[in-house]
C-alpha cells in the first residue's frame, strides 16, 4: 500500500504547473473569450487581455513538453504513460483554466486512437499539437473548442455498461452555420470554451470495442474531475488572498467566522474529492474491475466540491466577484460547465448505484 | 502508487476476520444474546468482558508494542483491523478514551515508568480512563478552564478543586486525565498542567447523568480539596511538564479529531449496511421514494472518500509529510457523514423509524459527533486559520 505519487510524477506536475503559471495567467484565459457582444448584447469577455497569439502558444508549449502525448503509446510517438501519470497534469490544466481541449485531446481521443490503431492517421498531429480533438458524450451535442477541433468522437452508452460505443463524427454542421460562416460559436456561460452546437452529423465509423469506448469515456470523466479539483483550488486561492486583504468593519473580512467557515467547507470538499480522483486514476491504470465505479465516485465528488467552491468563493468576494473585470468568473464559469460535462454528479451516482447493485 | 494490500496484510485481515466472528458470537452467547449499551452500569460490565477478550488475543490496541499490551501491528494493519472490527459488527470500545486519546499522549510525553505502568493496565481494561477537560464554563473555549491544582510540597502532591463535566463514561471509569490550572496567576492556555487522577481519591465525587439518548454516558466530576499524591501512579501524576498542559493536551486533540478516534472502517461498514437496507427495502418498488437511492449512494461515496483520504494521509505520515491541523477536516467529514448516513436510513425505514432500532439509536449518537472532540464550528476556524492561513482576529 502506498497512496502517493512518485517523485517523477510530482516533478512532471511541477514542470507543467510552472509552464502554465507563466504562459496561462488570467489574461491569456481571457484572451480566448470572443470579442464584442453576444446575441443579447452582453460583453462578457471584458478585462485585461493578453495578445491572442499567447493562447496558441500555451498549446504548442505543452506539445513541446510531451504533455499532449502523455497517454499515447511510445510506438505512436507518445510517452506511453498511465492515468496516474497524467491525472495531476489534468488538475493543473484546471487550475489554469487552460483554454484548450486538453482532456478531449490528450486524455480521451489520443489514447483511444493509440489503442485502436489510428486508422485515420491523425495521432502524430494530436501529439505534436497541430491538431486538436473533441469529444461529445452521453448523447450530447456541444463541442468544446468546436471551432478548432478537427477530429471528433462521440462516446455513448446504450443500455448498461456493455453498451458503450466510440464513433468518429464526420460531416457535422453546427447550429447557426450558413454558407459564409462555418462552426458558429454558441453563446454560452463560459464563452472561453468556444462551444459549437452540432445540428446534424454523421457518426458511423466505430473506433474499437465497447470496452475501449467505456475506458475512453471514463478517462474523460476522470480528467474532468481532476480539472474540477484544480479549478476549485484556484478559486479557493484567489479567495483566501482576497479575504486577507479586503477590510470591512475595520478588519480583514477573513477574520470573520462566517467567511472562514465558507472557505473551510470549500477546502474540505476538495480535500476529500482529490484522493478519490487519484484512486480512480490508479483503478484505471491497473485495469481494476471497479474502475468505472471509482471514476464515477470521483466525478460526483469533484462536481459537488466544485459547485461548493463556486458558491462560497463568490459569496466571500461579494460584488467584486460578480463582475467580468475581476478574474474569479473565468474559473467559476469553467467549473460550473465542467461539473456537468461528462456526466453530472447525479448521473455518476446513478452509475455507482448500479455498480452497488441497488 | 499501489493501492493493494500485501500477502501478509491479507493474512492479518483473514485472521482478524475469523477471530472476530468466533469471539463476538461467543461473547454475545455469554450474555444471553442480550448486549446492552456500554454506557449503562450493566452494559459496561458486559463490554469490559469483551475488552478483556480483545486484550487476551492482543487485539485491544493492535498498533502498540507487544511489551505494553499491543501486538506491534503497523498503522496499515490497524486500519485493516478497524475495517474488520466494524464489518463484523463489533461493539463500541468502552476503553476508547484511554486507548485512542490518552495513550498517544503517554507515548509522546510519558516517562518510561509512566508508560510501563499506564499502558498495559489500560489495554487490559484494569484501569479505565475518562477525559477531564470540559467544564461548565469552558467548552469550546477550553482555555478558559478554572479547575485548579495547588502544590502541597509538605504532603508531596496536589490539592484539586473545581468541576469537570460531559465526562464520557465517567461514572464507570477508574481514572481521569485532565487539565488543571496550576499557576493561579496565569490566564488562558498558560499555567495549565496535564494531570492523571485516580477517581477514588477522597474529595472526588462523580455523578453520572443521562445523555440525549437516555444512556448514563455523561458524568460530572467534582473536586473538593481532593489530595492527589505524587506517587498515586508510578512515575508520577504529571504528564509532560508542570505548566505545559496546553501543548500536551493539544497533541491529544489532534489524535481525537483526526483518524484514531473514528477510522474509516466504522463509516464504510455503516455505509455498506445502508446499501443493504436500501436493497432489501426497495424490493417493493412502491415502498420507497426513488430519490432515496441518490442519498444512499452519496453516503457510500463519502465513506469511500474518507477511506481514500486516510490511505493518502497514512502514506504521507509514513513518509514524513505530516498533515498537522488538517485533521480538523477529517473530524468535519466523518461527523457530518455519520449524521447523513443515519438520516438516510431513517427515511428508508419510514414511519417505523420512530421505534427504537439500531438506526435510531445510531442517529442519536451521530448527532453528538459535530459537538464532541471540538465543535465543528471550532474545527472550521482551526482549518481556516492554520491550513488556509486566514487571519486570526
Amino acid at each position: 500500500m502506498r497512496f502517493a505519487f512518485t517523485d517523477d510524477q510530482i516533478a512532471f506536475r511541477d514542470a507543467v504547473k510552472d509552464l502554465l503559471s507563466k504562459e496561462c495567467p488570467p489574461e491569456v484565459v481571457r484572451a480566448a473569450w470572443p470579442d464584442g457582444t453576444d446575441d443579447h448584447g452582453a460583453r462578457k469577455g471584458e478585462g485585461a487581455r493578453a495578445d491572442a497569439d499567447r493562447v496558441a502558444k500555451v498549446w504548442s508549449d505543452l506539445a513541446e513538453m510531451g504533455v499532449l502525448g502523455v497517454a499515447v503509446a511510445e510506438d505512436h510517438g507518445g510517452l506511453g504513460m498511465a492515468e496516474t501519470d497524467w491525472v495531476l497534469l489534468a488538475e493543473e490544466t484546471g487550475y489554469a483554466a487552460l483554454p484548450h481541449p486538453f482532456v478531449e485531446t490528450a486524455c480521451v481521443v489520443a489514447p483511444l486512437l493509440s489503442e485502436t490503431g489510428d486508422g485515420d492517421g491523425v495521432l502524430g498531429e494530436l501529439v505534436d499539437g497541430t491538431r486538436q480533438a473533441g469529444a461529445v458524450s452521453l448523447n450530447g451535442s456541444l463541442v468544446a473548442w468546436g471551432d478548432a477541433v478537427t477530429y471528433l468522437v462521440a462516446l455513448d452508452r446504450r443500455g448498461g455498461e456493455d453498451g458503450w460505443s466510440a464513433r468518429r463524427i464526420t460531416g457535422g454542421v453546427a447550429l447557426g452555420d450558413d454558407e459564409h460562416h462555418r462552426r458558429h460559436l454558441a453563446d454560452a456561460l463560459d464563452a472561453g470554451r468556444h462551444l459549437v452546437q452540432l445540428g446534424a452529423w454523421k457518426a458511423d465509423a466505430t473506433l474499437g470495442d465497447t470496452d475501449a469506448a467505456r475506458r475512453a469515456f471514463d478517462r474523460g470523466a476522470l480528467g474532468t474531475a481532476a480539472q474540477l479539483v484544480g479549478l476549485g483550488r484556484r478559486m479557493l486561492d484567489l479567495t483566501v488572498e482576497y479575504a486577507a486583504e479586503r477590510r470591512q468593519f475595520g478588519v480583514p473580512i477573513g477574520t470573520q467566522q462566517a467567511v472562514k467557515h465558507h472557505l473551510a467547507n470549500v477546502a474540505m470538499g476538495l480535500r476529500f474529492a482529490a484522493p478519490a480522483v487519484y484512486a480512480a486514476a490508479w483503478s484505471m491504470a491497473t485495469g481494476s474491475p471497479n474502475a468505472s465505479r471509482d471514476v464515477s465516485a470521483a466525478k460526483s465528488l469533484a462536481s459537488d466540491a466544485a459547485r461548493t467552491a463556486v458558491r462560497n468563493t463568490l459569496q466571500c468576494h461579494g460584488a467584486i466577484g460578480y463582475t467580468v473585470e475581476y478574474d474569479l468568473h473565468l474559473y467559476l464559469k469553467r467549473a460550473e460547465a465542467l461539473s456537468r460535462a461528462w456526466g453530472n454528479a447525479a448521473w455518476h451516482r446513478r452509475r455507482v448505484g448500479d455498480a452497488l447493485d441497488i | 502508487m499501489d493501492l493493494t494490500w500485501s500477502a501478509d496484510e491479507e493474512q492479518f485481515r483473514a485472521e482478524a476476520r475469523t477471530w472476530l466472528e468466533a469471539k463476538l458470537a461467543a461473547w454475545r452467547a455469554r450474555h444471553d444474546n442480550r448486549i446492552l449499551s456500554g454506557d449503562t452500569t450493566e452494559g459496561f460490565a458486559q463490554h469490559l468482558d469483551w475488552e478483556r477478550t480483545l486484550f487476551d488475543a492482543g487485539y485491544a490496541a493492535v498498533s502498540w508494542p507487544t511489551e505494553v499490551g499491543g501486538r506491534g501491528a503497523s498503522r496499515w494493519e490497524w486500519l485493516i483491523f478497524e475495517e474488520e472490527y466494524y464489518r463484523a459488527g463489533g461493539p463500541q470500545r468502552v476503553t476508547q478514551n484511554g486507548i485512542f486519546l490518552l495513550a498517544p499522549t503517554v507515548f509522546e510525553f510519558g516517562s518510561p515508568e509512566q508508560q510501563a505502568h499506564i499502558l498495559p493496565r489500560m489495554a487490559s481494561a484494569q484501569d479505565l480512563w475518562c477525559q477531564g477537560w470540559s467544564e461548565p464554563n469552558a467548552g469550546s473555549d477550553l482555555a478558559s478552564l478554572s479547575s485548579r491544582a495547588v502544590r502541597d510540597d509538605e504532603r508531596g502532591g496536589w490539592v484539586l478543586n473545581g468541576q469537570k463535566t460531559w465526562t464520557t463514561r465517567g461514572a464507570f471509569c477508574t481514572h481521569l486525565f485532565g487539565l488543571f490550572r496550576t499557576d493561579p496567576a496565569s490566564e488562558r492556555h498558560r499555567g495549565l498542567t496535564y494531570l492523571l487522577v485516580p477517581l477514588d481519591l477522597d474529595g472526588v465525587t462523580v455523578r453520572g447523568f443521562g445523555r440525549l439518548d437516555g444512556d448514563e454516558g455523561f458524568a460530572e466530576v467534582f473536586f473538593e480539596d481532593a489530595f492527589l499524591p505524587d506517587d498515586a501512579l508510578p512515575g508520577g501524576v504529571v504528564l509532560g511538564g508542570v505548566g505545559e498542559g496546553w501543548s500536551v493536551a493539544m497533541a491529544t486533540t489532534s489524535s481525537e479529531r483526526g483518524l484514531t478516534l473514528r477510522s474509516p472502517g466504522r463509516f464504510c461498514a455503516t455505509a455498506d449496511r445502508l446499501v443493504n437496507l436500501y436493497r432489501e427495502r426497495s424490493k417493493d418498488p412502491d415502498a420507497l421514494d426513488p430519490g432515496l437511492r441518490d442519498r444512499v449512494v452519496q453516503g457510500w461515496i463519502a465513506a469511500e472518500a474518507y477511506r481514500w483520504q486516510t490511505l493518502q494521509t497514512v502514506t504521507d505520515d509514513a513518509e514524513g509529510r505530516s498533515a498537522g491541523a488538517a485533521s480538523s477536516f477529517v473530524k468535519l467529514w466523518w461527523s457530518e457523514l455519520d449524521v447523513a448516513l443515519h438520516e438516510t436510513a431513517l427515511d428508508i425505514l419510514g414511519a417505523e423509524a420512530e421505534l427504537d432500532n439500531v438506526w435510531s439509536k445510531g442517529w442519536q449518537f451521530a448527532l453528538s459527533g459535530p459537538i464532541y472532540a471540538g465543535t465543528n464550528e471550532i474545527q472550521r476556524n482551526i482549518a481556516a486559520e492554520r491550513v488556509l492561513g486566514l487571519p486570526r482576529k
